[in-house]
């Protein structure tokens, strides 16, 4: 492994903003995980970091194949998530939002533009990323419909889940749209959570990783085979509404199934401490994405469920 | 009229409404025009609140001149506004890349997709912006290459100093105005001053052209000022000075609406700890200097000015443009 300094950026009243990449191997650029974009990703940081702590051990002993590399870059966000920030502390835009960059643009689109240049020419790109709305998901590979994607590539990640997004607007400018566009074959992998570690669920992570490096032939490594998985498309699932504001109570948890019918969340009075609202379920299905926060707002997203789908 | 487009319950004790005013002559039918001001989308950028406020009062002052609906929405982004975040506070979330929304979606898409729903039907749409707290800018007029012949003529009534046709790399998808024109409501952006204050002379000149612009429509006949002749800036023609240096920006004898030389000296970025001049920001071209930087800190990369090359202020009409030479 060695260290390499990818981007830096002189800094006025704080030390140097850097972006470190740890490569492994020698030879084709094989594969190249990106973790956090935004300070809050802590969980993404995290996971990348322990899949170095796995490739260092996997190199010493020889176990990457020849004539590959991989390059892991854990943050690309020092600066916000140092300060508990999710986008750039001083003008508050998010570098996913500013691909593929502009090498003479602004300050992130100058990052997204220096980063863009060294990852676009992998043959993987795997991205550890997050939503920007507070919840639970199971966790899943995510890729874009671009045109340039590979749904029975995105299953030998072994996760339960392949969702395959119909591009918004909104979405041409993250890292994921343009990587695709690049002609790499890019993939999002979203765990359980952002904004804290939970090991279960980077342990998955990281050994979805390095499952989907063996069967490219990147590493050598056994590991279990994990899931076939589901490939669903996300405008498939239905959406669950809180249908009003209050404390919010949720019942269920991501990959439980839930019938028609079911309670499977409470609205309460923030006063009287009365239950306002139960969030009943309108399909049975498999909990996809459960919203996880104290307080909700009135139709709010709080579920999303997989239609028809059990455990 | 006063009328909710969204109304959200919140958590505790409070809804989130997004309001417009509606103000109709009193007979209309299907034939009847109707134009919609939109402002408030980020909530650091004021300009658009003082152009509503006087807009609103003119019209109120003289409903005999009003022959269309207008539909005046002060505040998409009504939190960002009242506590002076650019976003949506609860996540940052940049209202103007949310567009067209949807109906089940998080609260800045369902917002974004009542919003659109109800200025559907338009004959017209003005985006009014103001830049942020980093940048000034002059009033301009800026079009998306898609839309750009279709809009143009309404573009030169809006009385800015600038038209500035965007190339597409730059163009926002996701924006209200990008996605109302794909809905086939013609809509124009305004950019204006900078984030977190009112200059009032861009706010007046805008609201003259939004005047001129009704009455092009047929929406007020009273009587309006005459507008500027802009400077129309092709894709290419605008281009940026960018900071090579991380530092204090010191601006020099500069102001944003005049005409600059090839060599002038805008201002120069500094260290405040070894007292150095780390760069000096020159003018690389002759031309309008339209954008000027705001806040004094500044990374590598940020955007310092623009200038639109080989045209200056009052080359139409014989109007304005000082010069700096």
């Amino acid at each position: 492994m060695y260290k390499e300094e990818l981007y830096t950026l002189e800094g006025i009243y704080r030390d140097t903003f850097k972006i470190n990449g740890y490569r492994f191997g020698h030879g084709d650029n094989s594969a190249c995980i990106v973790g956090s974009l935004r300070g809050n990703e802590y969980q993404q940081t995290y996971i990348c970091s322990q899949l170095i702590r796995e490739l260092r051990k996997l190199e010493e002993h020889g176990q990457i194949a020849g004539n590959k590399s991989i390059l892991v870059i854990p943050c690309l966000n020092q600066y916000a998530m140092n300060i508990d920030r999710r986008f750039w502390p001083l003008d508050d835009s998010d570098i996913n939002r500013k691909f593929p960059g502009h090498i003479a643009g602004d300050t992130t689109q100058q990052i997204a533009a220096n980063i863009m240049d060294i990852i676009k020419g992998y043959s993987y790109g795997i991205q550890l990323t997050s939503f920007y709305m507070p919840g639970k998901f199971v966790p899943h590979v995510r890729m874009m419909e671009t045109g340039f994607q590979n749904p029975s590539l995105a299953n030998l990640f072994g996760l339960p889940f392949v969702v395959i997004r119909k591009p918004k607007p909104m979405d041409t400018t993250t890292l994921n749209y343009n990587w695709q566009m690049s002609g790499t074959s890019a993939f999002s992998i979203y765990t359980n959570c952002s904004d804290y570690i939970d090991d279960v669920s980077a342990k998955q992570a990281v050994a979805s990783i390095l499952r989907f490096l063996t069967r490219m032939g990147i590493i050598k490594y056994n590991n279990h085979s994990g899931y076939i998985a589901e490939v669903i498309n996300e405008d498939d699932m239905t959406p669950i509404l809180s249908g009003a504001a209050g404390f919010y109570k949720r019942l269920c948890d991501p990959g439980q199934t839930v019938y028609r019918g079911d309670v499977i969340g409470e609205i309460i009075d923030t006063s009287s401490g009365d239950v306002i609202k139960q969030v009943i379920s309108p399909t049975e299905g498999m909990i996809f994405f459960a919203y996880a926060a104290p307080t909700v707002m009135e139709d709010a997203v709080v579920y999303k469920v997989i239609r028809r789908l059990h455990e | 009229m006063i009328q909710e487009i969204v109304s959200l319950q919140m958590p505790v004790e409070e809804r989130l409404v997004v309001r417009k005013n509606r103000l109709e002559p009193e007979h209309t039918d299907k034939d009847t025009k109707r134009i919609s001001i939109v402002t408030g989308t980020h909530g650091d950028e004021l300009n658009g609140q003082y152009v509503c406020y006087k807009l609103i009062e003119t019209i109120n002052q003289h409903p005999e001149y009003l022959n269309g609906i207008v539909d005046v929405y002060p505040s998409i982004n009504p939190l960002g506004i009242d506590t002076g975040c650019r976003g949506i506070p609860m996540n940052d979330l940049d209202m103007n890349r949310v567009f067209p929304g949807t109906d089940s979606g998080a609260m800045a898409e369902h917002i974004a997709y009542k919003l659109t729903q109800d200025i559907i039907g338009s004959d017209m749409c003005v985006d009014v912006h103001s830049s942020n707290i980093f940048i000034k800018e002059v009033p301009q007029v800026r079009l998306s290459p898609e839309n750009y012949d279709k809009l143009l003529p309404y573009a030169r009534l809006m009385n800015s100093d600038i038209i500035w046709a965007l190339s597409s790399s730059v163009y926002l998808e996701s924006s209200l105005a990008n996605c109302l024109n794909m809905f086939g409501v013609p809509s124009l952006v305004v950019e204006m001053g900078a984030g977190s204050r009112i200059t009032r002379e861009y706010a007046r000149q805008t609201l003259g052209g939004i005047f001129r612009l009704m009455k092009e429509l047929g929406i007020w006949s009273g009587p309006v000022d005459e507008v500027k002749d802009p400077i129309i800036a092709n894709p290419g023609e605008v281009s940026a000075i960018h900071a090579c240096r991380s530092g204090l920006f010191i601006l020099e004898d500069a102001q944003i609406g005049v005409n600059i030389t090839k060599g002038f000296k805008i201002g120069k970025i500094v260290s405040p700890l070894t007292g150095e001049v780390l760069e000096d920001i020159i003018a690389q071209d002759d031309g309008f200097l339209l954008t000027l930087r705001e806040h004094p800190v500044v990374y590598k990369g940020a955007i310092m000015a623009r200038i639109c090359k080989n045209h200056t202020a009052g080359e139409d009409n014989g109007k304005g443009g000082a010069s700096y030479v």
